[in-house]
């Protein structure tokens, strides 16, 4: 995977609501099996734009992400395994 | 006979399938089940233009033929022709979210491999529209080389158009069903991308309002007080809406059993009528009112796209026990009634936290054992007034409420770490665009519903009404003898009583827990009959039933009554509807 300290990185789950990145890779190994086929099927991809929408009223958990055209709801603990690189604008 | 043709409506969850699916065949459905698993399969009839009919059958949404549900599997299955009492479909109808297409094709590619004759429907293009998205079936028929329709399902849009090419589909002569060629998920995910901005014309950002109203509901402030909001409205709804209905019911039923009483000779026949058989019928349709209202209720969340934000705003708390924020919805509706509860549970796709669900949603305070609970507290615990406006009756009343929920909440936790250990992805959720479910779709649904009540909870409360009945008038008491103590229930009672006696109950309360297997609230009535029908005086019969029991039990003999009402086995429907919901799998 990707080299863990790089400043411009960071995982979805510690992303800005309202700051876009593009998916840099997905650690497929944390995730169980279901979990992982849900995130594929969601559209999760390298290179794919993704942007945290609204968080969870407690604990900040889980967190609505604009995928693609889509809004779907994942917990914290799966957006971990998300890398991302936030774009400029 | 050949069976009719068989045509699957597939699609992903929030394309506007099930909406698709009853603009094309009307009322005209039926709801059953796949052998074996607890995915509800709905059908319905198409008359073609030459008269023919075709059988319709609305899959499961589905996301890929890779399952990770239970419904999507089911899904795969049926187009692969390996579900069991289910034929291979001979043609298809792909339903796309107009505004989604990057990702509905990829699952619409998947489908097309299969080599079954297929019409994709670009459903919701209105919604597409509304957020600056310009398509071009035309470029989409090329690219995917099928026939391409434009509908909006909800408004009854483009279905004659989707009709006259299911029409023309299935005059044309067919060639072969090829295997399940099964290329790369992110493959397909990509290539769904180059077609899917083929067939975009123009994208103009505009701020969708779906977003704004979800900065709203899904504020972490405000969101949680409109949820609130929306939950008391409903209960107030439940319980408000239904009165009347109910007494008009109530009518119903006394003026049914005046009529059968004048025309039947007093006897055992008569008694079977009035009070087994149309006290049975009369039983079932008391639930009728509150149930529909909920359903109604339940059906308008999941149609607008609110339900998956309320399962948003409480995961967190949900999770805590082991649970998801899906389970917060049936969970509540179980406040009213367990049964329509648990049937709302089909949402939840991770198995483990939905039989969790089902498991405890009849320990949350059901309406029915409201009227249980309202007599003994008037007759036993004094009103007192603690402070300001708040009294000792209303507070244990409370209390009683929070130890069902007490005690869901622990038996969770319990389940979650013992026999139902793990799996809890239970929320990976999309969250779709709001949108207004046309009436005459949630009319459907409440129909439909209201059949299943019906059938399962509906003959299983009349069945033991009347078993009952005949368990407690048979044999007939002689004159001089106490009739709850001579029939076959007080004899059952007695032993019963041997059993329960060291918790505090006496004979009454062993014979009230019989009929109150039923339904709850029947323990009221039952505890009235044994003292009227025992009692000779006239006054006494007057005398009210609270003051009787007050003489009648000790204080202990009655708060024991109360916590077995609150932690007691399910009654008989609840039973039945989890056994149906689960396949009876314990």
């Amino acid at each position: 995977m990707n080299a863990p300290f790089d400043p411009q990185t960071s995982s979805l789950d510690q992303l800005k609501v309202g700051t876009r990145a593009r998916v840099l890779s997905i650690d497929w190994a944390a995730l169980d099996e279901a979990e992982a086929c849900r995130l594929k099927h969601f559209g999760f991809d390298e290179g794919v734009t993704v942007e945290p929408l609204h968080l969870g009223p407690f604990g900040r958990d889980p967190i609505a992400i604009r995928v693609g055209r889509m809004t779907v709801a994942i917990r914290r603990r799966q957006a971990s395994a998300i890398r991302v690189a936030p774009t400029s604008h | 006979m050949n069976p009719l043709p068989l045509v699957a409506v597939a699609g992903s969850p929030n394309a506007g399938k099930s909406a698709l699916f009853n603009a094309l065949t009307g009322a005209r459905q039926k709801v059953g089940n796949y052998p074996g698993v607890t995915v509800e399969r709905h059908s319905g009839r198409l008359l073609l233009g030459d008269g023919r009919p075709v059988e319709l059958v609305d899959l499961p949404g589905a996301y890929s033929l890779d399952p990770a549900s239970l419904d999507e599997a089911v899904t795969r299955d049926v187009l692969l022709g390996k579900q069991k009492g289910e034929r291979q479909p001979d043609a298809l109808v792909i339903v796309l979210d107009a505004s989604n297409l990057d990702n509905h094709l990829r699952f619409a590619l998947q489908l097309v491999e299969l080599g079954l004759p297929t019409i994709v429907a670009l459903n919701m293009v209105d919604l597409a529209r509304r957020d600056g998205l310009e398509l071009d079936p035309k470029a989409l028929e090329r690219e995917l080389g099928l026939p391409v329709v434009e509908t909006v399902a909800v408004r009854r849009r483009g279905i004659a158009d989707l009709h006259a090419a299911i029409d023309d589909m299935l005059s044309a002569p067919r060639c072969g069903v090829h295997d399940h060629v099964k290329s790369d998920l992110l493959h397909l995910q990509r290539r769904a991308r180059e077609i899917a901005s083929a067939a975009v014309v123009n994208e103009t950002p505009v701020r969708r309002w779906t977003h704004r109203l979800d900065s709203l509901l899904l504020h972490p402030v405000v969101g949680p007080i409109i949820l609130a909001l929306v939950m008391f409205v409903m209960f107030q709804a439940v319980f408000a809406w239904s009165q009347t209905p109910v007494a008009w019911i109530a009518d119903a039923v006394a003026w049914a059993s005046g009529i059968a009483s004048d025309l039947i000779p007093a006897g055992l026949v008569r008694s079977m009528v009035v009070d087994g058989a149309i006290a049975g019928v009369g039983a079932v349709i008391t639930f009728l009112p509150q149930i529909l209202i909920l359903f109604f209720f339940i059906l308008l969340l999941e149609g607008t796209g609110y339900m998956v934000r309320a399962a948003f705003l409480m995961d967190r708390l949900m999770h805590g026990v082991g649970l998801s924020g899906r389970a917060f919805i049936p969970l509540l509706s179980s406040f009213a009634c367990a049964v329509p509860g648990i049937m709302a549970t089909r949402t939840i796709d991770n198995e483990k936290d939905r039989l969790t669900t089902i498991l405890i949603a009849p320990l949350m305070t059901c309406s029915a054992r409201l009227p249980v609970y309202t007599l003994l507290i008037s007759a036993f615990i004094p009103n007192t007034r603690l402070m300001w406006g708040v009294g000792l009756q209303g507070v244990v009343m409370f209390g009683l409420y929070i130890c069902g929920i007490a005690g869901a909440l622990l038996a969770a936790f319990v389940l979650r770490r013992g026999v139902l250990k793990g799996g809890s992805s239970g929320f990976m959720m999309e969250l779709p665009k709001y949108q207004w479910p046309p009436l005459k779709d949630v009319a459907i649904g409440i129909l439909t519903r209201a059949q299943i009540f019906l059938k399962r909870a509906g003959t299983i409360i009349l069945g033991t009404t009347i078993v009952l009945w005949a368990l407690a008038s048979i044999p007939q008491a002689a004159p001089g003898q106490k009739q709850s103590e001579v029939s076959i229930a007080g004899h059952i009672a007695s032993g019963i009583e041997t059993v329960v006696k060291p918790i505090g109950f006496n004979h009454d309360i062993a014979l009230a827990l019989l009929p109150a297997m039923a339904a709850r609230e029947v323990a009221v009535s039952a505890i009235a009959t044994v003292y009227a029908l025992d009692s000779s005086d006239e006054d006494a019969v007057e005398k009210s039933l609270a003051e009787r029991l007050r003489h009648a039990w000790p204080l202990p003999t009655a708060l024991a009554f109360l916590a077995w009402f609150v932690f007691a086995p399910q009654c008989v429907s609840t039973i039945a509807v989890t056994r149906r919901e689960t396949n009876g799998w314990k």
